[in-house]
C-alpha cells in the first residue's frame, strides 16, 4: 500500500465512503473491464485455410478491473507501457467502445449510451489520429463544430477569440512552417477540440511526435486553460515531462490495473529504494573499492555514479568526504523514467492493485 | 429541430463551396464521358444494319429500334449521374478502417446524415457544372429522340431520377457499412459493382436480355438506377405501369434507408464491442 497520499484520501476505493462523496466526483469508475477477441493467426498456407473455417481467438484483457473518481478541475495523467490500457479507459470513457464489465459515469452520464447531451459536454483528443475535417478550410471546419455542438455564436466568438490567443500568441514567429506543421496541427486539434467548452477533456498522447519547442507550447496551453476553466482533464502520456509539468496526480497503469494512484514526486519515494550518488575526485585520484560505498552505475574517471540505498546515503557521504578529496559532488533521486520503467517491469506479474485491497 | 436544420444547412453548404474548387477538371471530365456514346451509335448502327433495319427504325430489339437505342444511352447516362456515387462506399470502409469514424461516435453529429448532405452538395455542384456539357451532347444528337415526351412522363422522369439519387446513395452507404464486418470491402464493392454496372441497365436497355434473365433484372431493385428512368423518358413504360415502378422504386428507397440504418446502428456496436 502507497503512503495516503491526497489524491488518494480525496478518492477512496469504492464501498468505503459514503455516496454523498462520491456524488460529486466528475468521473466515477467501477471494476471497469474490456476484452477484445482478437483472431489469432496461425502460420503457413494450410493454416490460413482452415482459418477460414475454423477461427482460433485470444481473449485480451485490456482493462481488468479499474476504480477510479476523479473530481472535478482535476488534472490526472494516466501512465503505463504501450497495452497497458491507457488508451482503452479513455476510449471507454468517451463512448467509443462499450466495456466487457463494470460501470463508469461521467457528470452523470453513461459514456457509452453516446447520449447527444453527453457529447456536448466533452472533448476526446487523440494525437496520433486525426480528427480534424481536414478536407476543411480550419475556419470552415470550426463553423461546422460550432452547428454540431449547437454553440451560439457569442460563445463561439469569445470560445475562438480566446483559444486563438492562447495557442498562437506563443508561437515562434522565425520557426520555419515545415518545422511546426506537426505542432500547428496539434493546435488546431486542440482549438476544435475546445470550441464547445467542454467540462470534460481526454488527452491521448497529446504531445506525441512534436518538437520540445511544440511539446512546451501544447503543454503551457493545456495548464493555463485548466487552471483557468477548471476542467477536468485526463491525459494518456509517454512524456514524462508533460506529466511532470501538468498533473499533481498521476495514476499508474498496467496490464489493465491501477498499480498506482498518487503524486508524482510519490511514485519515486513509493518504488525507489536508492538514490544516486554523483562524486567528482580531485588530482584524478580515484579509489579502486568504491564499490564498498554502493553499486558503481557509470564510472568516467574522475566522476563516478554510486546508487546507494536510501538510508544509509548520509553515512556514505559523509564517510566519502571524509576519507577522499572530492571536488563535487551530488545526490539525486534516480531519473523518474528510470523508477516507471521499473515499476512496469516489476507489474509484469500481475499483482492486486493497491486501490482494490 | 431549427438547430437541426441549421446544422444541416452549414454542412450543406460548406460542401458546397469545398466542391466548388475543383471545377477545373470537371468540364473535360464530363465531356469525356460522352465519348463513348459515339462509338455506341456506330455499335448499334452496325447491329441494326446487320438486321437491315438500321435507317427506316423498323427494326427492334427489347422493344427499342436503333433511334431509341442511341437516345437510351444518354438517357442511362442523366440516371448514372444521379444515382453513382463515386467513392462513399470505399469512403465509409476506410473510415472504418483507420479509425476516423470515431468522430462519428465521440461528436454529436450522424455518420449518415453527414455523407448525405456532403453527397448531395457534390451532386447539385455537379449538376450545375455538367449542365453545359449534358445540353450540348443532347443538342448534338437530338435526331435520335422523338420530341419532348407529355408533361406527365416528365414530372414521373423527374421524380425517379430523384429516387435513383436517393437509392443509390442508401445501396452504396450500405455497402460501405461492409467495413464493420470485413476489412476486405474492395473485393466485395468490385464484385456489387460489377453487377450494377450491367444489371443497373447502363450497358443496354434490360428489356433487351432474354428471357429468364430480363425478368430476373427488372425484379432486383438495380434497374431503378438507370433502366427505369431512361425507359420511363422513352416511354417505353407507360401509364399504370409507369407509376406502378415509381411506387417499387419508393419502396427500394425505403428499404435501403431503413437497412442503411440498421446495419450503421449493428456496426456500431460491433465496433464498439471488438474494436475501437
Amino acid at each position: 500500500m502507497p503512503a495516503p497520499d491526497a489524491a488518494a484520501v480525496l478518492c477512496p476505493p469504492f464501498g468505503a465512503t459514503p455516496i454523498i462523496t462520491l456524488s460529486m466526483a466528475v468521473i466515477e469508475i467501477r471494476n471497469l473491464q474490456k476484452s477484445y477477441r482478437v483472431y489469432q493467426k496461425q502460420e503457413g498456407l494450410w493454416a490460413a485455410f482452415t482459418g477460414l473455417v475454423n477461427r482460433k481467438h485470444r481473449e485480451v484483457k485490456a482493462v481488468r478491473g479499474i476504480d477510479l473518481d476523479v473530481q472535478q478541475g482535476e488534472f490526472v495523467a494516466f501512465l503505463g507501457p504501450n497495452g497497458a490500457g491507457k488508451t482503452t479507459t479513455l476510449k471507454l470513457l468517451s463512448g467509443v467502445i462499450n466495456p466487457s464489465g463494470g460501470e463508469a459515469r461521467v457528470m452523470g452520464f453513461v459514456p457509452w449510451q453516446r447520449d447527444n447531451a453527453y457529447r456536448r459536454r466533452f472533448a476526446l483528443v487523440m494525437g496520433q489520429k486525426n480528427q480534424l475535417w481536414w478536407d476543411l478550410p480550419a475556419a470552415e471546419s470550426f463553423r461546422l463544430h460550432q452547428q454540431i455542438y449547437a454553440i451560439d455564436s457569442a460563445s463561439f466568438k469569445q470560445s475562438h477569440d480566446e483559444l486563438v490567443d492562447l495557442l498562437d500568441v506563443r508561437r515562434l514567429l522565425n520557426q520555419p512552417v515545415r518545422e511546426l506543421s506537426l505542432g500547428v496541427r496539434m493546435k488546431k486539434l486542440m482549438r476544435a477540440a475546445l470550441l464547445h467548452k467542454p467540462e470534460v477533456l481526454f488527452l491521448d498522447e497529446p504531445t506525441i511526435g512534436l518538437d520540445v519547442i511544440a511539446q512546451h507550447n501544447i503543454q503551457k496551453f493545456l495548464k493555463h486553460y485548466q487552471e483557468v476553466r477548471q476542467i477536468t482533464i485526463l491525459l494518456t502520456s509517454h512524456y514524462m515531462k508533460d506529466v511532470a509539468a501538468l498533473c499533481k496526480r498521476v495514476v499508474i497503469i498496467n496490464y489493465g490495473q491501477i498499480i498506482y494512484d498518487g503524486s508524482l514526486d510519490g511514485i519515486v519515494d513509493k518504488f525507489s529504494s536508492h538514490k544516486v550518488l554523483t562524486l567528482q575526485f580531485g588530482d584524478g585520484r580515484m579509489p579502486s573499492d568504491l564499490s564498498r560505498y554502493g553499486d558503481v552505475l557509470e564510472l568516467k574517471e574522475p566522476e563516478v555514479k554510486l546508487r546507494v540505498e536510501r538510508n544509509v546515503i548520509t553515512d556514505v557521504l559523509s564517510a566519502v568526504l571524509a576519507e577522499h578529496e572530492i571536488e563535487d559532488v551530488s545526490v539525486e533521486d534516480p531519473p523518474l523514467e528510470e523508477v516507471i520503467a521499473q515499476v512496469f517491469s516489476q507489474a509484469a506479474k500481475p499483482t492486486p492493485s493497491p486501490s482494490a485491497v | 429541430m431549427l438547430a437541426r436544420a441549421q446544422t444541416w444547412w452549414t454542412i450543406l453548404r460548406i460542401s458546397l463551396e469545398e466542391r466548388l474548387v475543383y471545377r477545373g477538371d470537371f468540364w473535360i471530365g464530363t465531356m469525356m464521358r460522352f465519348l463513348p456514346v459515339v462509338t455506341q451509335v456506330f455499335l448499334w448502327g452496325a447491329v441494326f444494319a446487320g438486321m437491315g433495319a438500321a435507317a427506316n427504325g423498323s427494326g427492334q430489339i427489347g422493344g427499342f429500334n436503333y433511334s431509341d437505342m442511341v437516345a437510351y444511352y444518354l438517357l442511362a447516362m442523366v440516371g448514372r449521374a444521379f444515382s453513382s456515387m463515386p467513392g462513399l462506399p470505399s469512403g465509409i470502409a476506410l473510415q472504418i478502417r483507420n479509425g476516423e469514424i470515431k468522430k462519428f461516435l465521440v461528436q454529436p453529429i450522424d455518420l449518415i446524415g453527414f455523407l448525405f448532405l456532403t453527397r448531395v452538395a457534390h451532386k447539385l455542384v455537379y449538376y450545375g457544372v455538367a449542365l453545359v456539357p449534358f445540353a450540348i451532347a443532347f443538342y448534338l444528337f437530338r435526331g435520335y429522340f422523338s420530341g419532348w415526351p407529355p408533361v406527365d412522363v416528365l414530372l414521373a422522369f423527374s421524380i425517379s431520377l430523384v429516387l435513383a439519387f436517393l437509392l443509390g446513395f442508401f445501396m452504396e452507404a450500405l455497402m460501405g457499412m461492409l467495413g464493420f464486418w470485413t476489412l476486405e470491402v474492395s473485393s466485395l464493392l468490385w464484385i456489387f459493382m460489377l453487377f450494377n454496372f450491367f444489371l443497373s441497365g447502363q450497358m443496354f436497355p434490360l428489356s433487351i436480355l432474354p428471357p429468364p434473365w430480363d425478368t430476373v433484372a427488372l425484379a432486383i431493385p438495380l434497374q431503378f438506377l438507370a433502366y427505369f428512368p431512361a425507359a420511363v423518358f422513352l416511354q417505353k413504360i407507360q401509364g399504370p405501369a409507369m407509376w406502378q415502378g415509381l411506387a417499387i422504386q419508393a419502396a427500394w428507397v425505403m428499404f435501403f434507408v431503413i437497412a442503411c440504418r440498421v446495419a450503421f446502428h449493428r456496426g456500431v456496436r460491433r465496433y464498439s464491442a471488438f474494436g475501437g
